[in-house]
């Protein structure tokens, strides 16, 4: 499978230069949402942060945007599979996409759910200076932006690697969730303040869940093997 | 905490394994001094359908008239190995070759109805294994009709002729023919290649009903097709001495998912040659 699919990577097939147009087209836009979230995410805790309403508010309508591009890949995709009747690689690669783009669109959704929270927060202090949970958005946004390198590259290895760093991502998780139950433990009037928070610290811990399951579809694209990758079994 | 987990609705045709009709082994063809075919080992499983793919000139065809032994006709043709029916070597000389051509029953790539009368066509095979009253030739034309799907749209004239239809109903017509001398394999050689959409669907649909009771191996080069109607597929290709050979045979499923050649991948994704 390696070679083959470097070869494929390497050159269009001259019998099928308008279908490998069309899977080049697709990736780019997905590449192009992936890029769409990972503003969003990095923008919305960025946002929360400063206590910058407004970056939260535009956050929230970015959204629109990259639900519009999911639908506008997923239709393309369906175009793609009615017009060319793709099959092994190809038709795995298609659906890969498809999956991929709606994990996407609902990491969107989680860094809608901070900017959401943000602005609930208002003008109330934050419980505490954000350290980790900025931590959290870079570590998963640079695990997203490399899952999706791999993804389009192919890259099985680096894929079966990237999940690891979950890992990270839920002991800062972990952290973050102990140190808020200290404030509400010391002062059970902060209990809203610190379920924003932890709320907060959620979605980033499912944002780097679900870039797990876009490195299950690239080894599933590679390899034709639908397996769950499991960093750590408890 | 144990949870139940519903048996999934979805078919895998390999857990579904049926009994080997007709097993291949070592198979050499060889047209003078040609070699056409060489050291192909195959598994036909009962009442399934197993499509032969590949590109042009790798073999199909010769495989798959090998089974009836069509090839005996080929000046010049010879074969070596052994293709068992039912356990029973079709090759060895002491065959009777009549007798495997009843059982192994053959519908080609146009509809070729003789220039008789739709009941004649279909009675044609049975009064050549000597069965002339009419009662039982009436039976026999109405049963096969049936199983064709053609009988409803053909019962009102049953003695027009059999080119007087259209070409989707010649086939089907072609098919009937095949299974009045109740054969146990129909051999299909491109059986929808000359037909259009809708009389290709319904060849496709028929396939489905007939294999309840028959074995079907077809030969095709239409891709989408060997991926809806098949349980099995396997691939051709053609060696360095241009002789045809199999270079992977599975469940269809998995060929058209998940093929392990990349022969087979290039050939099924369009990126051969």
């Amino acid at each position: 499978m390696g070679i083959m699919d470097k070869q494929r990577r390497g050159a269009t097939h001259p019998m099928r230069k308008t279908f490998e147009t069309e899977i080049q087209q697709l990736k780019d836009e997905m590449l192009l949402l992936g890029s769409m979230v990972e503003q969003q995410i990095l923008g919305t805790v960025d946002a929360l942060k400063k206590r910058d309403i407004e970056a939260s508010r535009r956050i929230k309508e970015m959204d629109l945007q990259v639900n519009a591009k999911r639908y506008a890949i997923e239709e393309q995709v369906m175009i793609v599979i009615a017009t060319q009747q793709p099959m092994a690689h190809d038709l795995r690669l298609l659906a890969s996409i498809l999956e991929v783009s709606g994990e996407l669109e609902r990491m969107g959704d989680y860094a809608k759910g901070i900017a959401t929270v943000s602005i609930r927060i208002g003008d109330q202090p934050l419980l505490k200076p954000l350290i980790d949970i900025p931590r959290m958005a870079q570590i998963g946004v640079d695990m997203l932006h490399r899952a999706l390198t791999a993804f389009v590259n192919e890259d099985v290895e680096t894929a079966r690697a990237i999940p690891e760093q979950d890992d990270e991502v839920d002991d800062l998780y972990t952290q973050v969730y102990h140190e808020l139950m200290m404030f509400v433990i010391q002062d059970p009037k902060t209990i809203e303040r610190a379920n924003w928070l932890l709320w907060v610290a959620h979605n980033l811990e499912r944002v780097a869940d679900r870039v797990t399951n876009i490195c299950e579809r690239t080894i599933f694209t590679a390899t034709g093997d639908m397996k769950e990758i499991d960093s750590k079994v408890e | 905490m144990k949870m139940e987990v519903a048996e999934s609705v979805f078919q895998t045709t390999m857990a579904g394994g049926t009994p080997a009709k007709v097993e291949v082994k070592h198979l050499a063809v060889y047209y003078g001094k040609f070699r056409a075919l060489n050291e192909i080992d195959l598994t036909v499983h009962e009442k399934r359908i197993t499509a032969i793919i590949g590109p042009s000139g790798c073999g199909k065809s010769t495989l798959l008239r090998s089974f009836n032994r069509m090839n005996d006709l080929t000046p010049g043709c010879r074969m070596e190995g052994e293709i068992r029916l039912d356990g029973e070597n079709i090759l060895s000389p002491s065959m009777d070759v009549v007798s495997v051509r009843r059982l192994v029953g053959m519908v080609f790539q146009r509809p070729n109805p003789f220039p008789k009368s739709i009941f004649d066509n279909v009675a044609y095979g049975p009064r050549l294994y000597g069965i002339r009253r009419r009662s039982d030739l009436d039976g026999i034309v109405e049963r096969s009709l049936k199983s064709a799907a053609l009988w409803d749209e053909v019962k009102e004239k049953l003695h027009q002729s059999g080119l007087s239809i259209s070409g989707g109903q010649q086939q089907r017509l072609c098919i009937a023919r095949a299974l009045a001398v109740e054969p146990e394999v129909i051999l299909m050689d491109e059986p929808a290649s000359a037909l259009d959409p809708i009389s290709t669907l319904k060849i496709e649909e028929l396939m489905q009903e007939l294999k309840k009771d028959y074995t079907i191996v077809i030969v095709t080069h239409n891709m989408q097709q060997a991926a809806r109607v098949s349980d099995y597929t396997a691939m051709m290709m053609i060696d360095e001495e241009r002789a045809g050979h199999l270079i992977e045979f599975d469940a269809t499923n998995t060929i058209f998912t998940r093929p392990k050649d990349k022969r087979t991948e290039d050939y099924v994704t369009g990126r051969f040659g």
